[in-house]
C-alpha cells in the first residue's frame, strides 16, 4: 500500500512549480485578446468622429436640396444624390423583397428535399457574389437588352443583393415559428397559402422585417453596381432613361476632385448616408432588443414559476 | 354533398398554385447563376478569341485602337495580394477578437460584439472616403516613411516612396473591413464547442488560455479555417475602398512589386474602366472577361468556406451521437 | 397528498452519532455552508458535508435535487458558470478553495472529475488524452509519460484493452471505453480526491458493472464522491450516502444504516421508491 502512495508522491513531485507563469501567460494573453477589440474598434470611432466632425459644417438647407454648382466651386448641393438614394432603394425593393420573402417562403414551408437544399446552397454561394459583378450582369441583362440606359438596370443589380438576404432572413424567421401554429390552422380547415401569410408570417413579421430593413441599409450603401448601371448625375431625376445620382456615387466623384471644396460637400454627403444606414442598423437593432428582453423575461417567469 | 366537392377542388387548386409560385422564387437563383454566366461568358468571347487563354497570364493592358492588347494577371495579382495581406492581419485580430467576447461577461460582451458588428454597416466607400483623407495621412506619416527610411534600401517590401496610395493602405483597410464577417463566424464556431469539453480542460486544472489550446481550438480549427477563408471572399470581391486607396496603375505597372507602390484589383479596374469603354472595342468584353475571372475565383472561394464551416458542425454532431 | 416537512439533518448529529473514532477521522473535504444560486433561485441550500479519506460517498435524490450542483461545488466548476453564485467554504487539506487570497488552479489539481457523458478530446489520440493533464503541469519526459499512461489506464480497468494501440483517436472508443478513459485521464494528473458525477448512467449493465468495480478498487487510494440517481449503485459502492431534496442536504450517514434504518421520513419514502 505504502509503495503506491510512495509512487503517487512521486509523480505529484514532478510536477513543475509552473503555476505562477502559467497564470502570467493567461494575464498575457487576455491583454492582447482585449487589445483586439480596441485596434477594431479604433477605426470605427475615427470614422464616426471625422464623418460627423468634417460633414456637418458641410450641411446645409441648400446643401440638401440643391444640384451640385460647377466643379470646385463649392457650391450647390447634393439633392439629387439624396432623391437618386431613395428613388433606387424604393425601386430595387420592389423587385428584390416579393421575391425574396417568397423564396424564404419556398425554403422554409417547402424545404425538406434535395431540391431545396440545392437552392440554399446557391442562394448562400450567390450571396458572397462581388456586387460589381452583379452590376456587370444588370448592365448587360437590361441595358444591352433594352438597348438603351434605363434606371430599371441599378435597381435591378441593387435587389440582385437584396433577394437572397431577405430570402435567408425569411426563412429563419418562419422557421422560428413553432410548428403548432401550423398545424392548429390545418386542423381548422385552411388552406396552405392561408395558413402561411395569414397565421405564420404575421407570427414571423419582425424577424422578416428586420431582414427587410437591413437588406434596405446594404443596398443604400452600395457603390459599385451603380457606377455601371445608373451613372450618376447632376440633375434630379427626369426619367428611367436617363442617368441618375445617388448618395454613395456622388461621395466617390466628390473624392476623384482635388478640391477642398469638393471634400468637404463629400464628408457632408457621407454624413447624410451614414444617418440614414445608421439609423436603419440602430432602429433595427433597438426595435430587435426590445422584443428580446420582452421574450427573455417571460422565459425567465416561467422558470420560476415551476421550479417554486 | 356538391357543394363541398368543389371547395375541396378550389383548395387544392389555390394550394397547388402557392407552391408552384414558391417553387419559381425558389429557382430564381437558380435562374439568375445560370444567365450570368452565360452574359459574362458570351460578353467576354470576343477577348477570349482575341487573346485565348493567355488573356490570364498576359500583363498588358492597352486600350489604344490598333494596340489593343489585354491581360488579367496583374489584377488577379492585384487581388490575391491586397486579399492575403488582409487576412494576415484581419484574422489574427478576428479570432482574437472572438476570444474576448466569447469569455466576456454578457454586460461588456454584447455591446463591444455590437460596435465589432457596427463596423460592417458603414458603406465601402466611406471607408474609401476616411482612408483617402483621414487613415492616409496618418498612416503614410507614422508607418510607411518610417519603414521606407529604415529598411527601403535593403527589403524589396518597403522600397518605393510611400505616397501612400499602395497595396498596403488598401490592405490594411480591407483587413478592417473583413473583421466584422470573421470574427462572428469565429465566434458562432468557437460557441458550438460543446460545454463539456471546456469543462474537461477546467478540471484538469487549465487556465482560460490553456483551455482554448486543449479543447477549443483543436475542436474548431477547421471552422475558424473556414471563417478565415470567408473573409477572404468578401476581400476578393471589395471595390469601392480599394479603388480609393491602391493607386490604380495599370498593366506592368499593376503588378505588385512593393508594399507602398500603386497596384490594381480586378474589380477595381472594372469599376475605374467600364464606363469609359466604348462597347466598339474589345476594351468592354475584357473587362467583362476580367468580371469572368473574379467571379470564377469568388465562387471557388467561397465554396471551400462553406464547406469548411459546415464540415465542423457536423464533426460536432459526430461526436454526440457517440 | 400528504405535505411534507422536510428537516435537514446537520452534518455534526448524524455523523457524530455514527462514526466511531471521530478523534482521529481524517477528513479530506469539508464543505461547510455552501450555497449555489442561479439568477435568484437557491439550487443548494446551505449544505455542510464531510467527506473522509479515502471513503466513497454517495450523494443521491431526485432530479433537481442539486447534487450535481453540490458536487461541481467541489471542484469550483461553477466558475464557469456564467449567473452562478457559490457561498460558503470548500476545504480541502485545511486550503479553501473559494478564498480570494489564493488562486484555484494550486489546487484544483488535487481534485479530478468524471461526468455523466464521457467527453474525451475527441482530435486526440488515447494516449494524448491521458497525457493531457500531465503536459499542463510541465512534464515532458516520454518515459515518464508512458509510465503514467500505463498507470492510469490500468486502475482505469482500460489498459489490457487498448494497450497494442495508444495512438488511436478516442472517439473510436466505445461508450464504456470512452468512460473509463476519461477517469483515466483524471486519474493522471493525481489528484487525491475524485468527483464523479453519474459515471456509469450512460452506459449498458456491462460497463456499468466494470466501472463500479473500478471504483470500488479505486476507494484504496482516493476519496470519492460519486452522484447517482440509481440507489442500488450507491448500496454497491459507497461507504456513506448523502440524501438531498431540493437543495437542502436531508440526511447523511453511513450506507447502509441510510437505506435500511432511515432517520428521516423524506429520505424513507426516497429510498422506498414512493417518489423520485
Amino acid at each position: 500500500m505504502n509503495s503506491i502512495q510512495q509512487k503517487r508522491q512521486e509523480y505529484r513531485s514532478l510536477f513543475k512549480q509552473n503555476v505562477a507563469k502559467r497564470l502570467l501567460v493567461d494575464k498575457s494573453v487576455r491583454v492582447i485578446v482585449f487589445s483586439c477589440v480596441v485596434i477594431a474598434i479604433i477605426p470605427l470611432g475615427s470614422i464616426l468622429f471625422e464623418v460627423f466632425k468634417n460633414g456637418l459644417a458641410a450641411i446645409s438647407i441648400e446643401f440638401l436640396t440643391q444640384t451640385p454648382g460647377a466643379v470646385g466651386s463649392g457650391e450647390g448641393g447634393i439633392g439629387p444624390a439624396i432623391q437618386g438614394t431613395l428613388i433606387i432603394i424604393g425601386l430595387a425593393s420592389l423587385l428584390g423583397v416579393p421575391i425574396g420573402v417568397m423564396s424564404g417562403i419556398f425554403l422554409s414551408e417547402y424545404g425538406d428535399n434535395a431540391f431545396a437544399r440545392f437552392v440554399r446552397f446557391f442562394n448562400d454561394v450567390f450571396m458572397e457574389f462581388p456586387s460589381i459583378i452583379l452590376g456587370i450582369f444588370a448592365f448587360l441583362v437590361i441595358v444591352l437588352f433594352l438597348g438603351h440606359f434605363s434606371v430599371w438596370a441599378g435597381a435591378f443589380a441593387l435587389s440582385l443583393i437584396m433577394f437572397p438576404i431577405i430570402a435567408r432572413t425569411t426563412e429563419e424567421s418562419l422557421k422560428m415559428v413553432p410548428v403548432t401554429y401550423r398545424e392548429a390552422g390545418t386542423a381548422l380547415g385552411l388552406k396552405k397559402w392561408v395558413i402561411t401569410f395569414r397565421i405564420v408570417l404575421s407570427a414571423a413579421k419582425s424577424g422578416m422585417i428586420t431582414g427587410i430593413l437591413l437588406s434596405v441599409s446594404r443596398i443604400g450603401g452600395e457603390t459599385a453596381p451603380l457606377i455601371i448601371t445608373i451613372l450618376g448625375s447632376s440633375q434630379f431625376f427626369s426619367s428611367m432613361d436617363t442617368p441618375m445620382d445617388a448618395l454613395p456615387l456622388r461621395i466617390w466623384r466628390l473624392s476623384l476632385l482635388p478640391y477642398d471644396s469638393a471634400q468637404l460637400q463629400g464628408w457632408g454627403a457621407a454624413l447624410v448616408l451614414i444617418i440614414i444606414i445608421l439609423g436603419i442598423n440602430l432602429g433595427v437593432k433597438y426595435y430587435f432588443m426590445n422584443k428580446k428582453s420582452g421574450l427573455f423575461e417571460s422565459i425567465i417567469k416561467q422558470r420560476r414559476n415551476i421550479t417554486k | 354533398m356538391t357543394n363541398f366537392n368543389l371547395n375541396l377542388k378550389k383548395k387544392i387548386t389555390s394550394d397547388k398554385i402557392f407552391k408552384l409560385a414558391a417553387t419559381l422564387a425558389g429557382t430564381y437563383v437558380l435562374v439568375i447563376v445560370v444567365l450570368m454566366a452565360f452574359q459574362l461568358m458570351s460578353e467576354s468571347y470576343p477577348i477570349w478569341e482575341k487573346e485565348g487563354l493567355s488573356f490570364i497570364t498576359k500583363t498588358d493592358w492597352n486600350a489604344v485602337e490598333d494596340r489593343e492588347s489585354f491581360g488579367v494577371l496583374p489584377y488577379i495579382l492585384g487581388t490575391l495580394t491586397t486579399s492575403a495581406i488582409a487576412m494576415m492581419i484581419g484574422v489574427p485580430l478576428s479570432i482574437g477578437i472572438a476570444m474576448f467576447i466569447s469569455d466576456a461577461p454578457p454586460k461588456i460582451g454584447v455591446p463591444l460584439g455590437f460596435l465589432v458588428e457596427l463596423l460592417a454597416a458603414v458603406p465601402s466607400v466611406i471607408y474609401g472616403l476616411w482612408g483617402l483623407f483621414v487613415f492616409r495621412i496618418y498612416f503614410r506619416d507614422w508607418i510607411e516613411t518610417p519603414l521606407h527610411n529604415a529598411f527601403g534600401d535593403n527589403i524589396w517590401l518597403f522600397s518605393g516612396n510611400p505616397y501612400g496610395l499602395d497595396i498596403l493602405t488598401a490592405s490594411v483597410i480591407l483587413a478592417i473591413m473583413i473583421i466584422p464577417t470573421v470574427s462572428a463566424v469565429s465566434r458562432e464556431i468557437m460557441k458550438a464547442v460543446p460545454q463539456q469539453q471546456k469543462e474537461a480542460a477546467y478540471m484538469l486544472g487549465a487556465t482560460k488560455w490553456e483551455m482554448f489550446k486543449l479543447a477549443i481550438f483543436p475542436y474548431s480549427k477547421t471552422g475558424l479555417i473556414g471563417a478565415s477563408i470567408l473573409g477572404l471572399g468578401r476581400a476578393v470581391g471589395e471595390t469601392m475602398a480599394v479603388t480609393m486607396l491602391i493607386g490604380n496603375s495599370t498593366g506592368l505597372g499593376a503588378i505588385p512589386s512593393s508594399l507602398f507602390g500603386p497596384s490594381q484589383t480586378m474589380s477595381s479596374v472594372i469599376a475605374n474602366e467600364f464606363v469609359e469603354a466604348s462597347p466598339a472595342s474589345v476594351h468592354m468584353p475584357a473587362l467583362i472577361g476580367v468580371g469572368l475571372v473574379l467571379l470564377l475565383i469568388a465562387i471557388v472561394i467561397n465554396v471551400v468556406a462553406h464547406l469548411l464551416v459546415t464540415r465542423m458542425l457536423k464533426i460536432k454532431e459526430g461526436a454526440i451521437n457517440n | 397528498m400528504t405535505t411534507l416537512t422536510i428537516k435537514p439533518i446537520s452534518m455534526e448529529s448524524s455523523i457524530l452519532s455514527e462514526s466511531p473514532s471521530t478523534v482521529d477521522t481524517k477528513y479530506k473535504m469539508i464543505a461547510e455552508n455552501v450555497t449555489v444560486s442561479y439568477g435568484g433561485i437557491d439550487a443548494v441550500k446551505n449544505v455542510t458535508m464531510k467527506f473522509k479519506e479515502k471513503s466513497i460517498t454517495a450523494l443521491i435524490g431526485p432530479s433537481g435535487c442539486g447534487k450535481t450542483t453540490f458536487l461541481r461545488c467541489l471542484n469550483r466548476m461553477h466558475d464557469m458558470t456564467k449567473n452562478a453564485k457559490v457561498t460558503g467554504k470548500v476545504m480541502i487539506d485545511d486550503v479553501d478553495l473559494y478564498s480570494k487570497e489564493i488562486d484555484p488552479i494550486y489546487h484544483r489539481r488535487k481534485v479530478g472529475m468524471v461526468f455523466q457523458k464521457a467527453n474525451p478530446f475527441p482530435t486526440m489520440s488515447i494516449y494524448d488524452n491521458v497525457t493531457a493533464g500531465l503536459r499542463l503541469n510541465g512534464i515532458r519526459d516520454k518515459k515518464i509519460l508512458d509510465e503514467i499512461v500505463e498507470d492510469s489506464l490500468k486502475m482505469a480497468y482500460l489498459w489490457d484493452e487498448v494497450k497494442t494501440n495508444l495512438k488511436k483517436p478516442a472517439i473510436e472508443l466505445s461508450g464504456g471505453q470512452q468512460q473509463r478513459l476519461c477517469i483515466a485521464r483524471a486519474l493522471a494528473i493525481q489528484p487525491e480526491v475524485l468527483l464523479m458525477d453519474e459515471p456509469a448512467s450512460a452506459l449498458d449493465p456491462i460497463a456499468t458493472q466494470k466501472i463500479e468495480e473500478t471504483i470500488i478498487e479505486l476507494k484504496n487510494d482516493y476519496t470519492i464522491i460519486i452522484v447517482t440517481h440509481n440507489m442500488q449503485q450507491a448500496i454497491r459502492v459507497s461507504d456513506y450516502t448523502g440524501f438531498m431534496y431540493l437543495g437542502d442536504l436531508i440526511e447523511f450517514r453511513e450506507t447502509t444504516k441510510l437505506f435500511t434504518d432511515p432517520k428521516n421520513e423524506l429520505t424513507s419514502k426516497y429510498v422506498k421508491g414512493h417518489f423520485g
